[in-house]
C-alpha cells in the first residue's frame, strides 16, 4: 500500500518536473497564428484594411472576429489563402473594394519638392531619403507602392509610376489551345 | 572503348542533318546595318559604352558587363553607331530590347588585337579576360563562361559536341573544319580548371567530326567518345551522366560532382579570344529546312535574320522560321530580329516538313511521357499540377529539374503541349518567389521603422526628463541665480553702451571741414527747415485748438 503510494507520488513529482521544464523551455511567444497570417499578407503596409499596417491586421485576424477580405493589394488570392489557413469559408471581397493595382513605385518630382519632410514621416518602410529643406527622393527598390506618401505632400510632387520590368518581368502565359471534339474529328477522318 | 552510362528515356526524331553538311562553311556577307542587343547572355544586360554617332572599330567593346553574371558585347564590324534604341529581339516574349544599331562602313578595321599567354596569367585574370571578351556558352543557354570556369581541381571536363537536335550541324561542321583550333580552346579550359580528364562527347551520326577530332587530339590525352544518337544527349546533365556515370544532384551544379561541361563552339571562341585576341563577334549558324541550298555560315552577331536567310534561298512554300532546333527552337514572328550569340540554327518551315499537329486531346495517363523523360520525372503529374496551378505540388515533383527538352510533348499521343505548362509553372513560381522576397524585405523595413520610432520616443522622453531634473535642481543654488541675473544685466548695459558709442563714432563724414560759403549755405537751409517746421507745428496747434473748442461746444 505504502509502496504503491510512494511510487505514484514519485511518478507525479518526476512527470510534473518534466512538464514544468518543458513549459519553460518550449514556451511559445505570442500567437503563432498571427505570424502565419502575417506571412500571407503582402506587407505593403498601406493601411487600406483600416489597421495601421499588415502586422496589426494579422493580430486582429488572429484575435478573431475580423473579416479576412479587407486586404486590397492582396485581393482575392490573399483572401483565399487566409481562408485556407484559418479553415473558414472564403469571404468575397466587397463589390466596391479597390482592385489590386499593378506593381508601382512612388516618384518625387525633384523640381517641385520643397523639402518639407512630411512624406518620409508617412512612409511605412523608410523608403524616402531627404532632410528638412533638402530635396527628397524615393529608394525605388524599397518602395512598396502603398501611396501613403501622396496625401501629406503639400505641393503634390509625388506621383505613382507603374513598374515596367520589360523582358526581365515577362512570364510564359497559361497555355490555351483548342482541344479536339472526338466525334467530329472521327467524322472528318472517316 | 569507354563504358557508357545511358540516361533514362530520350527520343530519336528524324535527323535531317545531311542536308546542311554537303557544303563547307561559308562566310556571310557584311550587312549594311547590324543590330546588337545588349542582352545576349543570361544574367543582367550589358551597359552601353558608346554614344550615337560614335565611330567604332571591329572588335571594340561597345557594351560592358554589368555585375558578375553578365558579359560584354563588341562591335562585329567597323562603322558608326546609328542608334541605341529598343529593337525586336529573339525572345519568346516578342518584346523589344535595348540594342546598339551599327551602320557598317565596309572597311572592317580591327581594334588592336592582343593575344595572351594563358599559362602566364593567373586564373582570375583569365576569367576577367573571358568576361571582357564576351565569352558565353554557345550551346544555346548563353551562360557567361567566366562563371563556369571558376572551379578548380576538377575531375572531368566534358566537352559537349553531341549536337543532338535534328537539323543543326554548326558544331559538326566546326569540328570537321577547325578541329585543331577547338582542341586549343579545350586546352585553355582544362588549364583554367585543372581538369585531370577531358572527355569529348560526339554523337555517332557525325563520323567525320569524330575522325577530325581524334586526329586533332593526338598526343593531348583528350578522349573523343562516340555516344549513341539519342535526343537529348546534348543536354549537359544527360551528357555528364552518359560519359561519367555521375548524376548532377537536383538543383545542384556539375562542379559539385567534380565535372564541368563546355560546348565545343565555346571552346573554339575561347581559343580565338585567348590566342588571337578576337572577342566573340561572329558564330556559325546553320541555315536549313525548306531552303534551296542549306549550309553553315559564319555570321556576324547582329546580322538581321531576314537578310541572312536569303543566302540559302528559302523555297516559295516556306511558312515561317525557327531559331534553334525543332525540339526547343523559337518560332520567329519578326524577321528583323538579329542573329545573337545563342543563334545556332535557322530552320525554314513548311507544311511538308512540319505538318501541323492534330488538335490536343485529354491526357489518358498512358505515361509514355514518363518513359521518354530524360530527367527521370513524371511529366503527366507535372502537367496535372501545372494545369491546376498547384505549384507547391509541382515543385514537390521536381519541376525545376525539367530541362524543357520536349521529349514528353514529342511522344504524347494526345498531342498536349506539355512543355508550355512547365514553362508557365516555372515562371509563376519564380515570380511568386520574387514577390515573397519583396514582402519579406518590406516587412523587415517596416518592423525596423516601428523599432526606430519607439526608440526615438524613448530617447526624447529621457531627454525631457533630464532637462526637467536640471530645471528642478537650479533654484536650490539661489545666490548663484542672483549673481547670474546681475551679470546678465551688466552685460546688457555694456552692450547698450557699446551701441551708443558706435552710433556717435559714425557721424556724417561729408559735412566736416567744409569751406565757409558751403557752411553758410547749410546753415541757411537748416534755418529755413526750422522755420518750416515751426509754421507747420503752429498750424497743427491752431487746428487742434479749433477742434478742441468745437468739441467743447
Amino acid at each position: 500500500m505504502l509502496n504503491a503510494l510512494l511510487v505514484m507520488l514519485g511518478l507525479a513529482v518526476v512527470l510534473g518536473a518534466v512538464l514544468g521544464f518543458a513549459s519553460l523551455k518550449f514556451k511559445v511567444e505570442g500567437n503563432p497564428l498571427v505570424e502565419k497570417v502575417n506571412d500571407i499578407l503582402p506587407q505593403i503596409q498601406c493601411g487600406q484594411c483600416g489597421f495601421p499596417g499588415c502586422k496589426p491586421y494579422a493580430e486582429a485576424i488572429g484575435a478573431g472576429n475580423t473579416p479576412i477580405n479587407l486586404c486590397a493589394p492582396g485581393g482575392e488570392p490573399t483572401m483565399l489563402r487566409l481562408a485556407d489557413l484559418l479553415g473558414i469559408e472564403p469571404q468575397p471581397l466587397a463589390a466596391d473594394a479597390a482592385l489590386p493595382k499593378p506593381k508601382q513605385v512612388a516618384l518625387i518630382d525633384e523640381q517641385t519638392c520643397i523639402g518639407c519632410t512630411l512624406c518620409f514621416q508617412a512612409c511605412p518602410v523608410d523608403a524616402i531619403v531627404g532632410a528638412a529643406k533638402q530635396m527628397h527622393t524615393i529608394i525605388a527598390s524599397e518602395c512598396t507602392g502603398c501611396e501613403l506618401c501622396l496625401p501629406p505632400c503639400p505641393v503634390d510632387c509625388i506621383t505613382m509610376e507603374k513598374v515596367d520590368e520589360g523582358m526581365s518581368g515577362w512570364k510564359w502565359k497559361y497555355p490555351l489551345y483548342p482541344i479536339s471534339d472526338a466525334r467530329n474529328d472521327l467524322e472528318e477522318t472517316v | 572503348m569507354r563504358a557508357l552510362h545511358p540516361f533514362h528515356g530520350g527520343v530519336h526524331p528524324a535527323e535531317h542533318k545531311s542536308e546542311s553538311t554537303q557544303l563547307g562553311i561559308a562566310v556571310a556577307p557584311l550587312p549594311a546595318r547590324l543590330v546588337i542587343p545588349l542582352r545576349q547572355h543570361s544574367g543582367s544586360p550589358a551597359k552601353p559604352l558608346v554614344d550615337v554617332g560614335d565611330q567604332v572599330l571591329k572588335g571594340q567593346k561597345i557594351g560592358a558587363a554589368e555585375g558578375y553574371i553578365s558579359s560584354s558585347v563588341h562591335a562585329p564590324s567597323s562603322g558608326r553607331v546609328a542608334a541605341i534604341e529598343m529593337r525586336p529581339a529573339p525572345h519568346p516574349s516578342g518584346l523589344p530590347d535595348l540594342s546598339i544599331v551599327l551602320e557598317t562602313d565596309g572597311e572592317e578595321r580591327w581594334v588592336e588585337r592582343q593575344n595572351m599567354d594563358y599559362r602566364a596569367v593567373d586564373f582570375a585574370g583569365l576569367r576577367q579576360h573571358m568576361q571582357d571578351m564576351g565569352v558565353v556558352g554557345l550551346g544555346g543557354a548563353v551562360f557567361p563562361s567566366h562563371v563556369k570556369l571558376n572551379a578548380s581541381g576538377l575531375e572531368t571536363l566534358v566537352i559537349n559536341a553531341a549536337e543532338c537536335e535534328p537539323y543543326i550541324t554548326c558544331d559538326d561542321m566546326l569540328m570537321r573544319e577547325r578541329a585543331a583550333e577547338v582542341v586549343q580552346g579545350i586546352m585553355i579550359a582544362q588549364h583554367a580548371m585543372g581538369a585531370r580528364e577531358v572527355l569529348i562527347g560526339i554523337e555517332d551520326n557525325k563520323p567525320q567530326a569524330i575522325a577530325a577530332m581524334q586526329a586533332a587530339c593526338q598526343g593531348t590525352g583528350f578522349e573523343v567518345v562516340a555516344v549513341p544518337t539519342l535526343y537529348p544527349s546534348g543536354s549537359a546533365k544527360q551528357l555528364i551522366k552518359l560519359l561519367t556515370g555521375k548524376e548532377v544532384p537536383s538543383g545542384g551544379l556539375p562542379t559539385q560532382i567534380g565535372v564541368q561541361c563546355f560546348n565545343v563552339a565555346t571552346a573554339y571562341t575561347i581559343h580565338r579570344v585567348v590566342n588571337h585576341g578576337e572577342p566573340v563577334i561572329s558564330r556559325l549558324v546553320t541555315l536549313t529546312g525548306n531552303m534551296a541550298e542549306p549550309r553553315n555560315y559564319e555570321v556576324l552577331i547582329g546580322t538581321p535574320v531576314g537578310e541572312l536567310v536569303k543566302l540559302a534561298g528559302p523555297k516559295a512554300d516556306t511558312t515561317g522560321y525557327l531559331m534553334g532546333g525543332p525540339m526547343m527552337g523559337l518560332p520567329l514572328a519578326d524577321l528583323s530580329v538579329p542573329v545573337v550569340k545563342a543563334t545556332n540554327c535557322i530552320i525554314a518551315t513548311s507544311k511538308a516538313l512540319f505538318p501541323p499537329l492534330p488538335r490536343a486531346m485529354p491526357c489518358i495517363r498512358c505515361t509514355r511521357c514518363a518513359e521518354a523523360c530524360p530527367a527521370d520525372l513524371q511529366p503527366q503529374e507535372l502537367f496535372w499540377f501545372s494545369k491546376a496551378k498547384n505549384f507547391d505540388k509541382a515543385q514537390e515533383y521536381n519541376l525545376f529539374d525539367c530541362i524543357e527538352c520536349g521529349c514528353c510533348s514529342y511522344v504524347c499521343p494526345s498531342h498536349i503541349p506539355l512543355v508550355q505548362f512547365y514553362r508557365f509553372a516555372k515562371c509563376e513560381i519564380s515570380a511568386q518567389e520574387k514577390e515573397r522576397k519583396a514582402a519579406e524585405l518590406a516587412r523587415e523595413r517596416h518592423e525596423f521603422r516601428e523599432l526606430r520610432l519607439e526608440r526615438e520616443k524613448l530617447e526624447k522622453a529621457a531627454k525631457h526628463a533630464a532637462k526637467a531634473a536640471q530645471v528642478a535642481a537650479k533654484p536650490a543654488e539661489e545666490g548663484g541665480d542672483d549673481a547670474a541675473a546681475a551679470a546678465r544685466k551688466a552685460a546688457i548695459q555694456a552692450a547698450i553702451e557699446r551701441a551708443k558709442a558706435k552710433k556717435a563714432a559714425v557721424a556724417p563724414q561729408n559735412v566736416d571741414d567744409l569751406p565757409p560759403e558751403a557752411q553758410a549755405k547749410i546753415d541757411e537751409i537748416d534755418a529755413r527747415r526750422a522755420q518750416a517746421r515751426e509754421t507747420a507745428e503752429q498750424s497743427v496747434a491752431v487746428q487742434k485748438n479749433v477742434e478742441g473748442q468745437g468739441a467743447q461746444k
